[in-house]
């Protein structure tokens, strides 16, 4: 049983266990004429086992130790002394007292071992997760080097039979294999960076087209296979982010529609922005999620059962560290009909371009004479914005 | 042209002196900074490929003592991927930076731009990219022989990476020359500017042909989209 309520600090534990003793008191002595102040007894005891249950050893000994007081002061004859008088009654105190511990002592010795338990089981968690880190990446290197290994055996063999379109072949392929290997790198890296702690955002303005096209350029040939629609309006405002860090999340969450849609699938990309956040969604209609895979999918290491692709399970992750490094949130959902949509929202400043900016005394006319082209242009208006802005 | 390589790693030496030698470069190579140095002095190349990753030295300190005399063109060659550290070697006097793994094409592509940068030393009069036209005398500029209206600053953007083709230049070395020393942090205003610049004289502002965005660092002027 796990209430976290009762796990609580030790001075409350020992304030709510003595409190029910009290009130239980209360309750028998209000009843004692009814039951008997033996029955009391068993009353008190009872309400130190519940306690024994929740609460660790010293609550419960004080709780304990206090509840015989109370019976031996209150209820035994004669009361409101501790004197008693009848050998029965000696014993019967006696064997409450023990049977007080004993359960305390007893109950104690069990979540010990319950939580010796709990840690074994997080320990082999952890190895598994670590098993399952290794297998996945030893996999990821070891494919990409039989390839290479393979097709660099097959085109330095002196009388080989491949032909020249063959070898054109085999040379695309170890190109294709050590840029797999590179790309597991800087996942490895960027993993790392998350995990030391040791990752610094650079918030600078960039331009929100240059964010989305610089990924999509990079997976131009992955791509190809798959009908990409980018959705942006062309004068969408500046806006203050880690270009790098974004850029590769955007990457990872784009390789990964790649690898796990179907060919021909139409993916999605939108931008937008709202209430200090931008906003960028990747949707696709392929298969979608499972609903353990959406709860699952952005947790460390986690790899799709269904999907037969390789990978590491570190990509979400790291878009994930990414997002959240910049306070902002990811969120995946299953798209309507079918498919997949992942949402990255960042809160950041923006600088809206739309007639902010007035040109028109600058612009050169046809016969204007040129030494107005040295006049340097600064928007004063706006830069008295942007610096009270900046911190 | 000969071409000095100082890498410590034997692979990349190797891989460097064969795809340059078959492209009709002279190469010599220097395995440490001081064995490198040392050549460059002994026999002055024309263009030096530099590891910032050397056993003997760090990188960074070879390129500052190397631009205390060598005027030839140097381009880095690391593992190092950092936007520091690449803005780092630019302001200590790299002309170019390819972080390793590195495409041999995009390698040649940059040597032959450094080359021509150090080496061109005529005042040029007219830049030519495709469609575009920039007449340094006249300051008038067009694209398809239109004339195109520009404001003064969107003009001196133009002209200061035209002139710079091929060549990464950092936001603050912009910020620099464009705007004064005063303004290097107001990377919004090139932002805003390269934009601008982009809508009227790229044909797909989105995805740009002539002024590329070299990500956290800078921007490069090129005259062919690159692979």
């Amino acid at each position: 049983m796990k209430l976290d309520f009762f796990k609580q600090s030790i001075f409350k534990q020992f304030v709510v266990s003595n409190l029910s003793v009290i009130i239980v008191a209360l309750l028998c002595y209000a009843s004692v004429d009814y039951i008997g102040y033996r029955s009391v007894a068993l009353l008190l005891l009872a309400t130190v086992s519940i306690l024994s249950m929740f609460f660790t050893l010293y609550p419960v000994l004080t709780a304990a130790t206090l509840s015989a007081l109370i019976w031996d002061f209150f209820f035994i004859p004669p009361h409101f002394t501790f004197h008693v008088s009848s050998s029965e009654d000696v014993l019967l105190l006696l064997m409450y007292f023990v049977i007080a511990l004993v359960n305390g002592v007893l109950t104690s010795k069990v979540r010990a071992l319950e939580k010796l338990e709990l840690q074994k089981e997080e320990r082999s968690n952890t190895l598994k997760l670590y098993k399952t880190l290794f297998d996945s990446i030893s996999h990821e290197l070891r494919t990409p080097i039989a390839t290479i290994v393979g097709a660099s055996d097959n085109l330095l063999e002196k009388d080989s039979h491949v032909s020249e379109n063959d070898k054109t072949k085999l040379i695309a392929e170890i190109s294709i294999a050590a840029f797999r290997l590179n790309r597991l790198i800087d996942n490895l890296l960027n993993m790392q960076r998350l995990e030391s702690g040791m990752l610094s955002i650079n918030r600078d303005w960039c331009d929100v087209n240059e964010l989305i096209n610089s990924p999509i350029n990079r997976l131009k040939d992955e791509l190809s296979t798959h009908n990409l629609q980018v959705q942006i309006q062309d004068d969408f405002p500046i806006i203050r982010l880690d270009f790098g860090l974004i850029e590769q999340a955007l990457f990872n969450l784009l390789h990964n529609e790649t690898l796990y849609t179907p060919a021909d699938s139409t993916i999605i990309v939108t931008a937008g922005y709202a209430k200090g956040n931008l906003i960028i969604s990747i949707s696709d209609n392929g298969k979608g999620f499972s609903d353990e895979e959406l709860r699952m999918l952005f947790t460390k290491f986690y790899r799709s059962t269904v999907k037969t692709t390789g990978g590491t399970g570190l990509g979400l992750s790291i878009v994930k560290g990414f997002v959240e490094a910049h306070e902002g949130q990811v969120k995946v959902e299953n798209n309507s009909p079918n498919g997949a949509k992942f949402t990255i929202e960042i809160p950041s400043e923006i600088l809206e371009l739309n007639g902010s900016m007035d040109f028109t005394d600058f612009v050169i006319k046809e016969n204007v004479e040129h030494e107005t082209l040295s006049d340097q242009y600064i928007p004063k208006r706006k830069h008295k914005e942007i610096s009270s802005d900046e911190i | 042209m000969n071409i000095l390589i100082i890498d410590d790693e034997v692979q990349i030496r190797k891989l460097l002196e064969i795809t340059l030698n078959s492209n009709d470069y002279n190469t010599m190579s220097a395995a440490t900074a001081k064995e490198g140095i040392m050549m460059s002095v002994v026999h002055p190349p024309d263009l030096i490929v530099l590891d910032l990753g050397l056993p003997d030295e760090d990188g960074q300190e070879v390129l500052r003592k190397l631009r205390e005399w060598y005027l030839g063109a140097i381009i880095i060659l690391s593992v190092r991927s950092s936007e520091e550290d690449i803005i780092k070697a630019l302001d200590n006097g790299a002309n170019d930076y390819l972080t390793k793994p590195f495409r041999t094409g995009e390698l040649l592509a940059r040597i032959r731009t450094a080359l021509r940068q150090t080496q061109n030393t005529a005042t040029i009069q007219k830049l030519e990219f495709d469609n575009l036209s920039i007449d340094l005398t006249a300051r008038t500029v067009t694209i398809d022989n239109e004339p195109l209206k520009l404001t003064a600053t969107e003009y001196s953007l133009l002209t200061l990476l035209a002139k710079n083709d091929g060549k990464v230049l950092t936001h603050q070395y912009i910020l620099k020359q464009i705007w004064g020393p005063g303004y290097t942090q107001q990377s919004q205003y090139l932002r805003v500017f390269v934009g601008q610049l982009r809508k009227k004289i790229e044909p797909n502002p989105v995805n740009p042909k002539f002024i590329l965005t070299e990500s956290g660092i800078g921007y490069r002027f090129c005259t062919k989209v690159e692979e």
